[in-house]
Parts: structure tokens; C-alpha cells; sequence
């Protein structure tokens, strides 16, 4: 092996050591605890690290320090936190369901660990390279809908209620559009597994990738689905389940200490969780942006798009603003869900017509013609002044 | 078209972004601990005692005559008025408080026992930091922890104690030149006295 090629896959070669130490009975199960371990030691670090970023970022956006006291440059903030979250007061409401009430959080934060399952954060490091990969990430994923709902349900709190309920109705419309976009990705790679997609664009042409991004259907159909999985991992600006200033942290209202960290922990993992789906669709995985920059190690190229993409979220949570829950619905079914079909229409005829400068100018504009159209009719919409029946 | 205003407010957020770590005087908050901001000169919270010279023992203005204990709406004031005499700043023998405590967790901070004090004794105070561990023992203010210098009140509250400085130093003057002038009179009268009988002098001089 090449120097080169010990540096990539340094990882896989640890692992298989470390299993190689053990006797041959326990085997089988150190192979399967190990990446596990990894998994579970690695995110809730990022999340610790991505935590303190976006407080820094957003307060920048803000022109503010963000935090500055624990540590040099309130790097140390996460731990204050967790020391802060663990020695506070669980208190649960007397009328809760007890038992469902403390088991949202666990279930949030299990079903968020089980879809790291599939996302390769390198070549072959991927924990179980699945035939059918991205089904199993979406049907896992769909279930923290119903962990959001168990906590708004078993709170007995008219505002938890709210939050999961606007919750699960806003993942289930944006759930369309963002099986939709990923079916765009799975139509062209042929596979459902997670390693071939990601194996696909990892070619090149020239010095330039076949990420599916730098064509006119991946262009879109990733737009569509990083603006559904922001909407999926309840972030600004589709952050109405919780809402501070509607219904004060809506299904999060009743929890404290350790198990709203579990939350916070949980909604961070899924942030990561979708965003690593997303660059395993569209943005090649693990693999180089040029030709000649494979020599670097593919889990860091991986690592790199996931930390661009969670700068983007954290842009995006600075600058816009909340949506209501009507225009959210009518972004959902008006414009995202005939976009995401009009995509997967484009990359059937990506597939079938012949490669060259015609294909690229008809799929461009079959998207960006219905692009026009249907943002004409989305902005279109006049605004009426609202009137108040109890208000002025 | 659809999107043209979500990119306007990215690059928005993003010239706050970078701008922030350019140009410093985007970053207005004051960092308090380390930087503080002058307070201005009517800032004030609770009141404190003034004393003149450098001991505060001596020099307390206070009389305690019970004035401002009396008018405090609150009734955070408390004081017991000393049995004997000893002299002020100015050498008059004077009553001083014995205990003097504010509880400066019930004082409003109205300056009503400012406005009534008759030897300015009583000024308002703008120290802010204090926080302490227990609220019913270390926020009454004990006398020593009340009695701060005329130079301090000069410092904080520079034209009031202006005003102050030169109305006192008139009085006093004043007083001082009427003492001087009885105490001139007494010795004139002193002097005038043996002149005008010379002669239980002259006569015991001569016995």
C-alpha cells in the first residue's frame, strides 16, 4: 500500500487490528461494537464543537462576541453546558405520562444514532453498507416524528401539544419532497445502497467530479432536498414546533436538564444524520472536489462538506425569519412538492437522452423554466391587509 | 423571481459576518467585567454617609437627628443617637450616630433622606456591584460600610459636591467669623473689663 493509501484508510486498518487482537470467539461482536463506539463518540463531539460555532456565528451575524468567558475564546462553553444540564433539577410535570415522557428523548436520540448506520464518512467506512441504504435511512428517519410527538403528547401541556402537532404536520409535508429529491440521485446511480451512489460520483472527467450537484436535475433536486431537511431537522426558518416567541419551545416546553439536552443532542445528530445524506446524494460523499486532490484522506473530505453545509444551515438561521404555519404548508404542496416532481421528470430525461450539449440545455431549462413559472405564482399572491376580529 | 430576497439577506448577514471581525467599532458591546463605561453623573442607588478629613470617626457630618429616619417612605434607615457629645470636623461638639444601617435591600432609592438632611450628610451613592451571599445579614449597611470620604463624593457626583463644598465652606466661614467675632467681643469686654476697674486692683495691690 501506498502512503497515500494508508492514510485513507488508517481507520479501517485500526479497526481491523484492534479486532485481529481480540480471541476469535469475541470476534464477530468487537466488529460490530467498535464502529458503533466510534459513532457515538464522534458525533455528540461534533455536536459539542458545532454548538459553540453556531452561538460564535450567529453572534457575529449579529455583531456580537457570542460566548467569550469559559475558556480561551469560549471554547469550553459546551462543557460549561453539559455541567450545567446535568446538575439541573429533571423536573416532570405531575399530570405527564411518565413513562413516554421520559422516553421521547431516548427514543430521539436512538432512532438518530440508528441512521448513522448507512452515511460512509470515508472509503469503506461505513458501518453497514446496506443493498437497500437509503431506504432504511428514511424509513429510521421518519420515525423521530415519533419521538417529537410522544414528548408533545405525554407533556399534558396545551403548548407541547401544539409543538408536536405542527411538528408532525410539518415533516410529513416536507418528508415529499425530500424522498422525491433523493429518488432523483437513486434513479441515476441505479442503487439504493449508500457506498455504490457515493462510488458513482466518485469518477472524474478531466479534473472535475461527477458529482451529481454539477448537473441541471442534481442542482435542483439538492436545493429541494437541503431545503426539506432543514425543514425535517426543525431548523430556522422552519422552526415552528418550536417557536420561543409562539409557544415558548413548543414540544421542548416541559423538559429540563439532561433529558432537553438529549433533544438538543438528538436534533443536532439529525441535522448531521440528513446533511450526510445529502452530500452522499449529491455531493459525492468522501470523494475529492478535483482529480488532483484525492491524495487527501476521503473521511476528511466528507468531514469538510459536512462543516460547509452546517455553516450554511447556521448562514441561514441568521438571516431569515420564521415562516407561519400557512405559508409553510403552501411552500410545502405549492411549490416544493411540483418542483421536486418536475426534477424527477428532468433526470428520467437526463437518462435517456444522449450526453452533449443538447441534453444539458433541455434539462436545464425544464428546470428552470417550471423554476420561473412556479415562483411567479408563489410570489404572486396578493397581500392583503389582515384584519383582526378582537384586535386592531 | 422567487429566491432573489433570500439572497439578498445572505450576503446581508454575511457582510455583518465578516464585517464583525474587520472593523471593531461594529462590535458595540461593552465587555463588562474588563471594560466599563464612565457612569453618568446623575446615576445613583442607594445613599451613603459623608464624612470630612480622614478619619471617618471624626469627621462624620452626621448629628444623627433623626430627619432622615423619619421621612424614609420605606423605613430602611435606623439609627441610635449617641449620649454624649464629641467634636465634629469643625471642633463643635456635637452628637453622632451611634449605629447608622441601611438596608439597602429596601431602600428605593428615592434621595427623599438627601433632600431633607440638613448638614448634607447623607448623599446618594452609584457603586452598583452589590451582590453578596447573604441578604439579611451583609445588606443593612453597617456605619463603616456607609461613611465614605468628601473626596469620594467629589469623585462621583463632581458638581453637586461642588456646590456642596462651597456652601459649607460659606457657612462655616460664616460661623467662624461671627465665633470670632463673639470670641473678639468677649476678649474686648476681657480686656475693657479690668481697664474699668482698676481700682480692686490697685486697691488689693495696695493691701
Amino acid at each position: 500500500m501506498t502512503p497515500v493509501q494508508i492514510a485513507d484508510q488508517i481507520f479501517v486498518l485500526i479497526d481491523h487490528w484492534l479486532i485481529d487482537q481480540c480471541p476469535t470467539i469475541f470476534q464477530p461482536i468487537v466488529a460490530a461494537i467498535l464502529p458503533v463506539v466510534v459513532i457515538l463518540g464522534l458525533f455528540p463531539a461534533l455536536f459539542a464543537f458545532t454548538t459553540v460555532l453556531e452561538r460564535k456565528g450567529l453572534g457575529r451575524i449579529q455583531n456580537r462576541m457570542g460566548p467569550n468567558r469559559t475558556g480561551p475564546l469560549g471554547l469550553l462553553q459546551p462543557v460549561a453546558d453539559g455541567i450545567k444540564s446535568l446538575t439541573k433539577e429533571d423536573t416532570v410535570p405531575r399530570a405527564a405520562d411518565k413513562i413516554v415522557n421520559f422516553l421521547a428523548p431516548v427514543v430521539l436520540v436512538i432512532i438518530v444514532f440508528l441512521t448513522f448506520a448507512v452515511v460512509p464518512v470515508g472509503r469503506n467506512m461505513v458501518l453497514a453498507n446496506l443493498d437497500s441504504g437509503v431506504l432504511y435511512f428514511f424509513a429510521v428517519g421518519a420515525a423521530t416524528e415519533l419521538a417529537v410527538f410522544m414528548a408533545g403528547w405525554s407533556s399534558r401541556n396545551k403548548y407541547a401539544l401544539l409543538g408536536a402537532m405542527r411538528a408532525v404536520a410539518q415533516m410529513i409535508s416536507y418528508e415529499v419532497p425530500l424522498l422525491l429529491s433523493a429518488t432523483c440521485a437513486v434513479m441515476i446511480a441505479g442503487a439504493l445502497s449508500t457506498t455504490t451512489i457515493v462510488e458513482q460520483q466518485a469518477r472524474y472527467t478531466g479534473i472535475w467530479p461527477h458529482w451529481y450537484v454539477f448537473t441541471p436535475w442534481g442542482f435542483g433536486a439538492f436545493i429541494l432536498f437541503m431545503i426539506a431537511a432543514l425543514a425535517e431537522s426543525n431548523r430556522s426558518p422552519f422552526d415552528l414546533p418550536e417557536g420561543e416567541s409562539e409557544i415558548i419551545a413548543g414540544y421542548l416546553i416541559e423538559y429540563s436538564g439532561f433529558k432537553f439536552a438529549l433533544f438538543f443532542l438528538g436534533e443536532y445528530l439529525g441535522m448531521f444524520a440528513i446533511s450526510g445524506m445529502g452530500i452522499t446524494l449529491f455531493l459525492g460523499g468522501w470523494s475529492a472536489p478535483f482529480s488532483f486532490l484525492t491524495w487527501i484522506p476521503s473521511y476528511l473530505w466528507f468531514f469538510a462538506k459536512l462543516f460547509a453545509i452546517i455553516a450554511v444551515f447556521i448562514w441561514i438561521r441568521g438571516t431569515l425569519p420564521r415562516l407561519r404555519t400557512d405559508q409553510l404548508m403552501n411552500f410545502a404542496w405549492k411549490f416544493m412538492l411540483p418542483m421536486s416532481l418536475i426534477v424527477l421528470v428532468d433526470t428520467g430525461l437526463w437518462r435517456w437522452l444522449t450526453p452533449g450539449a443538447a441534453r444539458w440545455t433541455i434539462t436545464s431549462l425544464v428546470v428552470i423554466i417550471p423554476y420561473i413559472v412556479l415562483g411567479r405564482a408563489a410570489g404572486s399572491g396578493k397581500i392583503e391587509k389582515r384584519s383582526y376580529r378582537y384586535a386592531t | 423571481m422567487l429566491g432573489t430576497g433570500i439572497l439578498k439577506g445572505l450576503a446581508e448577514t454575511a457582510r455583518n459576518f465578516f464585517g464583525s471581525f474587520v472593523y471593531k467599532e461594529r462590535l458595540t458591546t461593552v465587555q463588562y467585567p474588563e471594560q466599563r463605561l464612565p457612569r453618568m453623573e446623575s446615576s445613583r442607588n442607594f445613599p451613603f454617609l459623608i464624612f470630612d478629613g480622614e478619619d471617618w470617626q471624626k469627621g462624620l457630618r452626621c448629628v444623627s437627628c433623626f430627619i432622615c429616619e423619619k421621612e424614609c417612605p420605606p423605613k430602611c434607615i435606623h439609627i441610635t443617637k449617641s449620649t454624649e457629645k464629641k467634636p465634629d470636623a469643625t471642633g463643635k461638639l456635637q452628637f453622632y450616630p451611634e449605629a447608622f444601617d441601611i438596608d439597602v435591600s429596601v431602600c428605593m432609592s428615592c434621595q427623599i433622606c438627601v433632600e431633607v438632611c440638613p448638614f448634607d450628610a447623607i448623599k446618594m451613592d452609584n457603586n452598583f456591584e452589590l451582590a453578596v451571599h447573604d441578604r439579611f445579614g451583609e445588606l443593612v449597611l453597617k456605619r463603616d460600610q456607609l461613611a465614605k470620604s468628601n473626596e469620594y463624593f467629589n469623585s462621583i457626583h463632581p458638581i453637586e459636591a461642588e456646590e456642596v463644598d462651597t456652601r459649607l465652606a460659606a457657612e462655616r466661614a460664616a460661623a467662624k467669623a461671627k465665633a470670632d467675632a463673639a470670641a473678639a467681643a468677649a476678649a474686648a469686654k476681657a480686656a475693657a473689663a479690668p481697664a474699668a476697674t482698676p481700682a480692686p486692683t490697685a486697691e488689693g495691690g495696695g493691701a
